[in-house]
C-alpha cells in the first residue's frame, strides 16, 4: 500500500468550501508545508478548525478563510496571533470561538459518530451567547442538570504534521505532548499528514515506541515527505519554533502590504526556496525548542 | 521566621498569593503568569507540599521550575500531564489555578477575549476565552491582577464572559449553583474575595500604605471590609529566599511598573 502523495496532490484534493482541521498547538507542529502549499493556490471559503497557531493567521490574511471555529489563536510568545487579530478586528471572518476543552469535546463527538457532546463548560459563560445556535439539554437522571449539547464538530479533512511514517500511513508523532491530533484525525473523512521523515516503515520490536502512534493508519489518505515542513513552528525534536522569524512576521502585520511581502519574499516561490529564504537547514534545525 | 525590612510590592504579592492555595490538599496548582506561578512554588516549598505543577509544558515535575533560562538546572520529572489530562484534571474539580483576566465585575466574571460590545468584531481582539469558562465552571480560580483601577475592576459587566462567576441569571434554570468557586483577588493595592454576603466582594487586607478608600476609588463595584481586615504580611527573610531561588533572574522586577517597594509611604 502506498499513500505517498505530493504536496499539490494533496492540495487538488482538497475544495473549495471544505471544513478542515489542523492538527498541532500554537506554535507546536503545526503542517505548514502543506499550508504554504494551500496559500499558493486558488482554494477559498474554508472554515478551519484548530488550536491555532501561525497557520490560522496566515490562511486569514491570504483571504482563504470564510470561518474560523478555534480554542485560541496563539504563537505563545507572542500571545495574539498578528493577522488573526487583524481578520478579527476587521470582523473579516466569522468565528465559533470555544473554550478550549468544548473543541477536544466537539472533535471527539464527531470521531464516535455522536451528535454532540454533554458538558457543563461553557454554561454561563459567553460562549453561550456568542453561539446562539448551541442547545442545552436537560440530564435524563435524577440529577436533572441542564446541560449544554455541544454539536459534534466534523471535519471535511485533517492535516496533521508527524515525526516519522511510512508509506502505509504509519506514523509516530514525538514530543511530550500528543495535543489533540488523535481527535482531529479521528473526527475527518481524510487524513493528510506531512512528516518529518520518511522511512520503508516505521516497525519495531520495542512496544514502547509505538506510544508514539498516535492515530490509525487506516484514517490516514496521504502522507506527504516534507523534512522541515513544521518550520516556522516546533516539530520534536527536530527543531524548535522560530522566535526571529515570528517577530518578523508578526510586525509585517502592522505595515501597509505587509502580507503581501512576506508572502512574496517567503512563500511564492517552493518549499526548497522557503527553507533558503528563512536562513537554511541548518539554521531550522539549530533552533532550540524554548523552555519558560 | 524574621520579617524582612526590604522588599518589593511584586514580592509582597507573591507572599499574599501563595496563601490562594493554602488548605487544598493535593491537586493540580497552576498560576500562570511570573508572580502567580513563583507563588504557587513558594507556597509547595513551604505550606502546601500537596500541590503539584507541570514544567510549563507536559510534565509534572518533583520541584517547581525556576523561571527563566534553566543554566544548569534540570528538571526532575514525576508525571505526564498533556493538555488532554490537564482537561481531566480541570474537569475533576482537582485543580487551582491563578488566573489574570484583563476585566473583572461585581459577580467575579473574568474577561481574557475581547474589548467592546460586538463579538463578531472586537474593538480590541485579546486572548479569546481559551479554558477559562471550563476551569471556571470545574475548579477553584484565584485571581492576581498587576494594576488595579476601574478599567480592570469595571463598573457594569465584562465585556465577555470568559470566567464564570455568581450571576444567577446567566445560568440555564436547573443548572446547580454551587460550583462557582472563586479564591483569593490580589492585586497591587490589597487582597479580597467574593465571599461577603451575597457573595459580594470584601477586602481582607491591605498592602502597606494603602487606604481602604483608595481601594474602593479604583475599583468599579462596592467593596466591604472582610471582619478583621488588617494589612496584608509582609515577606519573611526565609519565603524571600525562596522566591529568590524561584526567579534567579529576577523576572519578578519587570511584572509592575517602575517596581515600586512593599513598603509604601502613606498618602
Amino acid at each position: 500500500m502506498n499513500k505517498q502523495m505530493s504536496m499539490k496532490a494533496v492540495v487538488a484534493e482538497l475544495r473549495d468550501g471544505m471544513t478542515i482541521g489542523v492538527g498541532g498547538w500554537g506554535p507546536r507542529r503545526k503542517p505548514m508545508a502543506l499550508i504554504r502549499e494551500i496559500l499558493r493556490s486558488d482554494l477559498k471559503d474554508l472554515t478551519i478548525v484548530a488550536y491555532g497557531g501561525p497557520e490560522v493567521g496566515m490562511l486569514c490574511a491570504a483571504g482563504k478563510v470564510k470561518k474560523l471555529i478555534y480554542g485560541f489563536v496563539s504563537l505563545d510568545i507572542i500571545p495574539i496571533e498578528p493577522y488573526f487579530r487583524k481578520a478579527r478586528e476587521a470582523g473579516s471572518v466569522k468565528v465559533t470561538e470555544l473554550d478550549e476543552g468544548l473543541l477536544l469535546l466537539g472533535l471527539r463527538a464527531a470521531g464516535h459518530n455522536e451528535p454532540f457532546a454533554a458538558t457543563r463548560v461553557g454554561l454561563g459563560s459567553s460562549v453561550m451567547d456568542a453561539n446562539p445556535e448551541f442547545k442545552t439539554i436537560r440530564s435524563p437522571y435524577e440529577d436533572g442538570q441542564e446541560l449544554l449539547a455541544l454539536p459534534a464538530i466534523k471535519l471535511d479533512a485533517a492535516l496533521i504534521h508527524v515525526s516519522r511514517a511510512d508509506r502505509a500511513g504509519n506514523t509516530l508523532t514525538f514530543g511530550p505532548d500528543p495535543y489533540f491530533d488523535q481527535l482531529f484525525a479521528q473526527a475527518a473523512e481524510k487524513v493528510y499528514v506531512t512528516t518529518e521523515e520518511l522511512v520503508e516503515s516505521i516497525a519495531s520490536e520495542n512496544p514502547e515506541d509505538m506510544k508514539s502512534n498516535l492515530f490509525e493508519a487506516y484514517l490516514v489518505k496521504g502522507v506527504v515527505e516534507a523534512p522541515l515542513g513544521a518550520h516556522p513552528t516546533t516539530s520534536h525534536y527536530a527543531y524548535g519554533w522560530d522566535q526571529p522569524h515570528f517577530m518578523h512576521y508578526a510586525e509585517s502585520a502592522g505595515e501597509e502590504g505587509g502580507w503581501q511581502a512576506y508572502f512574496d519574499r517567503f512563500i511564492a516561490g517552493d518549499e526548497a526556496s522557503y527553507v533558503e529564504s528563512v536562513g537554511g537547514e541548518a539554521h531550522i534545525r539549530n533552533l532550540p525548542i524554548p523552555t519558560f | 521566621m524574621t520579617n524582612a525590612n526590604d522588599f518589593t510590592l511584586a514580592e509582597l504579592i507573591i507572599v499574599a498569593a501563595a496563601e490562594a492555595w493554602r488548605g487544598d490538599g493535593e491537586l493540580l496548582a497552576t498560576g500562570i503568569g511570573p508572580l502567580p506561578r513563583i507563588a504557587a512554588g513558594l507556597a509547595k516549598l513551604t505550606f502546601a507540599p500537596g500541590l503539584q505543577m507541570t514544567d510549563g509544558e507536559a510534565l509534572l515535575v518533583e520541584a517547581p521550575v525556576p523561571l527563566g533560562p534553566r543554566g544548569d538546572y534540570k528538571p526532575k520529572y514525576t508525571g505526564w500531564m498533556p493538555y488532554s489530562r490537564v482537561f481531566d484534571s480541570v474537569w475533576s474539580g482537582r485543580r487551582h489555578a491563578m488566573v489574570t483576566p484583563v476585566q473583572v465585575d461585581r459577580f467575579g466574571q473574568g474577561n481574557i477575549s475581547a474589548l467592546g460590545p460586538d463579538f463578531q468584531k472586537p474593538k480590541v481582539q485579546m486572548l479569546g476565552v481559551r479554558g477559562f469558562p471550563g476551569n471556571s465552571i470545574s475548579h477553584k480560580n484565584s485571581m492576581f491582577l498587576p494594576n488595579h483601577s476601574r478599567r480592570t475592576f469595571v463598573e457594569g459587566e465584562v465585556d465577555v464572559v470568559a470566567s464564570v462567576g455568581f450571576k444567577k441569571d446567566s445560568w440555564p434554570a436547573g443548572a446547580p449553583d454551587d460550583f462557582v468557586k472563586l479564591g483569593l483577588v490580589v492585586t497591587n493595592l490589597c487582597v479580597f474575595d467574593f465571599n461577603g454576603p451575597d457573595h459580594a466582594a470584601q477586602v481582607l487586607s491591605l498592602h502597606p500604605g494603602v487606604s481602604f478608600d483608595e481601594v474602593q476609588d479604583n475599583t468599579g463595584f462596592p467593596l466591604l471590609k472582610a471582619a478583621g481586615m488588617g494589612q496584608t504580611a509582609v515577606p519573611t527573610e526565609e519565603q524571600l529566599a525562596i522566591i529568590e531561588r524561584l526567579d534567579p533572574t529576577g523576572i519578578r522586577a519587570a511584572v509592575l511598573k517602575g517596581n515600586p517597594s512593599g513598603l509604601r509611604k502613606a498618602a
